[in-house]
């Protein structure tokens, strides 16, 4: 397949999943309609708005419907979304440390206040240098050091770009946690409280529900959602913007309010990815904090005070220089 | 199977210790059950709460179950690769401690990798080790190549016991009827034949040109798994001789306590001379003297270079508020008291030298903890949690309970296997590694011991 093809393949993907969206919502809204208008001709015509800005009307016949919380197999699981290569980019000049995300995270996949699969640390590069919110998720490495060390496959890469978990296969040793150099996985290490109907859901490698004791797991990129066109909760919940998710295939990025072109964005913000020299790839980039929208101390100040402490060393450097 | 004098007498000498299970056996014996049935129940904790009662939390994921599988995996290796380099080379002193070599690797083979096992979150699921493997993760590396030496460890021991089984089969000893059954069938209907004693001599050379390589790759296979990441403190080129130098150096001292243990116990002192101490103690010396080296060179480029990570992990080990007393006492203990030991002629005895040997594997003990927590306890990005237990290690009560049950399962094998075969392999002994006791000066000339004038 040369880059075209994918490129094409991404498009066409692109329109199926955001026609689905509007099929889902508009037209059928039910579940038994999205599933028995398959392949039946219909008048209704349905306008897309192309990655290139033209507006394109398509008979809804020829979308790809699918049904909502599909189960999927191993292999699909595994596989990943054909034709997607998704990315991330964090705007660290719009972080203010809401902790909209990590709430929004943590609201999504069940998980309690403490297990935090997206953080936001305060970084401060060097003794002069300014401090800054720095959120991290996982990076989604493309030569990720975690996958390379799990001796049983549980841990995978899939062609979508995703690092996932499989917490059925998954034994608990731990290596991936500490092989990988962003300390973002997270360990199982008492029975997970989770409400019973999740408990009772057959396993997903796609949200990582229902959580399991002993195994390992971390922040998924919500394939569940991107399955279905919507984007992370994380992306949606932040109040200033400051993520922006999108397919490296079709070049676009968005944060909920405004969508831009990935590599222009790169280029012009003079993006970069967290610890490059590691040689981990990953596919979350970060636009350095210039020009910032808040100053750091906002993201200090309204916190709660058990939260506070964990910044402290900084905060306070930072006062008394 | 017919023995010389000598066989003969060393038969005769240790015989009663395999034949009479004494009171102090069964006190010992006692006193190791219960630490491992306190590891039992800790287990229980462990298994049924989740690993929440263990103090490693998501930073520090590998604690003091990880330390105690180097620390023992150690000790297997240096026991065939003593017992490896003792065979092929025909070293006569030697042989009397063959058999207490092999008996390490073995019995610490069985214990180093309990601990890992401990170390998984899912117990449950261990058979997707097998059912899942792949190949690229060093884990898989170690569960194979484990594997592949315990098998390897134990056949290297019991060919060298069979002749063994079959002098206790012929003597006709005071034991229980399944006792001599079970002697007779392990000792394969070996008679001393010609051709029997060519087979056999040809399987353990073989075995012992195999084990040697393998106990080297498997150490070093073992420390990959640390090595192939890229955290400082880990990623380092010299890992692999590192494990291997170290293994071989805590793996003497640990033959040296149980020569020592073995002498006491059984009044042996006619077969572990002190030329065996001083011997051992030579090969202590300098394996000491190039741990020594290699603990340099690690420490010395890593804060010479002084990158930011790099050092982050050698400011935790040096700075006295952290780990800086630990590191001090494991390179004092490791290192500088069995080079000093065994330097000093007046202190070149075997209680002497028995003590740093003790102090020494204690000192690797701790060195193998400050490998593997300060380096976890220093990720990339700043922890920034408040919560403490995330921060720094801390080892809870179950897991020194079931370290405590690994010590008591080792030593538990050790006295089990004493009153099974006898410690001093009797078909192997000749003249010569018999009658060294009599005078060190004693001189050999043509296989008989002569006095000097």
């Amino acid at each position: 397949m040369n880059p075209e093809e994918i490129n094409d393949n991404g498009r066409r993907n692109f329109i199926k999943t955001a026609a689905f969206a509007a099929v889902a919502t508009a037209a059928c809204g039910s579940l038994a309609c999205s599933c028995s208008s398959k392949n039946k001709v219909t008048t209704e015509k349905i306008k897309l708005l192309s990655p290139d800005g033209e507006i394109v009307e398509i008979d809804s016949a020829y979308l790809n419907h699918q049904e909502n919380m599909a189960v999927l197999s191993q292999y699909e699981q595994r596989q990943g979304i054909p034709g997607k290569k998704f990315v991330m980019v964090v705007d660290l000049a719009r972080c203010k440390n809401a902790r909209k995300c990590i709430t929004a995270c943590q609201k999504w996949h069940y998980r309690p206040e403490d297990t935090e699969w997206l953080s936001v640390k305060l970084m401060k590069d060097s003794d002069k240098a300014a401090p800054y919110w720095f959120p991290k998720q996982c990076f989604h490495c493309d030569n990720p050091p975690c996958v390379k060390v799990c001796p049983v496959d549980a841990t995978f890469k899939r062609q979508d770009g995703l690092v996932l978990i499989d917490n059925d296969r998954c034994i608990g040793c731990k290596f991936c946690m500490a092989a990988c150099p962003y300390s973002t996985r997270v360990f199982n290490w008492d029975e997970p409280e989770m409400p019973m109907d999740i408990r009772n859901l057959q396993y997903s490698a796609e949200n990582g529900l229902p959580a399991k004791v002993g195994t390992v797991e971390k922040c998924d990129f919500c394939p569940d959602r991107t399955r279905e066109g919507l984007l992370p909760p994380c992306v949606e919940a932040c109040p200033n913007g400051v993520f922006y998710f999108g397919d490296e295939n079709e070049d676009t990025v968005t944060n909920g309010d405004e969508t831009i072109g990935f590599t222009q964005l790169i280029k012009e913000r003079a993006g970069y990815r967290f610890l490059e020299e590691l040689g981990t790839k990953p596919r979350v980039y970060y636009l350095p904090p210039k020009d910032r929208q808040f100053p750091v101390e906002r993201g200090y100040e309204n916190l709660d005070s058990t939260i506070k402490e964990r910044f402290k060393d900084i905060m306070e450097v930072k006062t008394i220089s | 199977m017919e023995l010389n004098t000598y066989q003969q007498e060393a038969f005769n000498y240790q015989r009663p210790n395999i034949e009479k299970f004494e009171k102090r056996n069964w006190i010992w014996i006692i006193f190791f059950l219960l630490w491992i049935i306190v590891g039992v129940y800790a287990l229980y904790l462990q298994i049924s709460k989740g690993h929440i009662v263990t103090g490693m939390r998501d930073n520090v994921v590998w604690g003091l179950f990880i330390v105690n599988f180097i620390f023992f995996i150690g000790l297997s290796y240096a026991g065939a690769i003593i017992a490896g380099l003792l065979h092929l080379f025909k070293v006569s002193w030697g042989k009397p401690i063959i058999r207490l070599a092999q008996i390490m690797t073995v019995i610490s083979v069985i214990v180093g990798p309990i601990f890992i096992l401990l170390c998984v979150g899912r117990f449950d699921r261990l058979h997707h080790l097998f059912i899942y493997p792949r190949l690229q993760s060093p884990m898989t590396w170690d569960v194979l190549s484990i594997l592949t030496y315990f098998v390897g460890s134990v056949l290297f021991l019991y060919m060298a016991l069979i002749k063994d089984f079959a002098v206790y089969r012929d003597a006709k000893m005071n034991v229980p009827k399944w006792r001599q059954k079970l002697y007779s069938i392990l000792a394969i209907g070996y008679r001393g034949a010609a051709s029997q004693k060519r087979h056999l001599i040809i399987s353990q050379n073989l075995l012992a040109i195999i084990m040697i390589p393998l106990a080297i790759i498997v150490s070093s296979i073992l420390s990959w798994i640390f090595g192939m990441t890229l955290r400082p403190g880990w990623h380092s080129t010299i890992f692999g001789p590192y494990f291997v130098l170290g293994a071989l150096h805590s793996g003497v001292g640990a033959l040296i306590v149980a020569m020592w243990t073995y002498r006491k116990m059984y009044k042996l002192e006619n077969y572990f001379t002190d030329k065996h101490f001083t011997n051992l103690g030579y090969a202590m010396l300098v394996l000491a003297a190039g741990y020594g080296y290699f603990t340099f060179s690690e420490y010395f480029t890593s804060w010479f270079g002084s990158a930011k990570w790099d050092n982050d992990v050698i400011n935790k080990l040096f700075n006295p508020a952290e780990y800086g007393w630990w590191t001090l006492l494991a390179n004092l203990a490791g290192i500088v008291i069995p080079i000093s030991i065994v330097a000093i002629p007046k202190t070149r005895t075997p209680n002497w030298i028995t003590i740093a040997a003790f102090i020494m594997v204690m000192g690797l003990w701790v060195k193998r903890y400050l490998i593997i927590v300060p380096t976890l306890e220093t990720p990339a990005l700043p922890m920034q949690d408040t919560r403490i237990e995330y921060v720094k290690y801390s080892a809870t009560w179950p897991e020194w309970a079931l370290t405590f049950a690994g010590i008591a399962t080792f030593l538990l094998f050790f006295t089990l296997i004493s009153k099974f075969v006898t410690v001093v392999p009797v078909s192997e002994l000749d003249e010569v590694s018999h009658k060294h006791h009599v005078n060190p000066e004693t001189v050999i000339v043509n296989n008989e011991a002569v006095q000097p004038a």
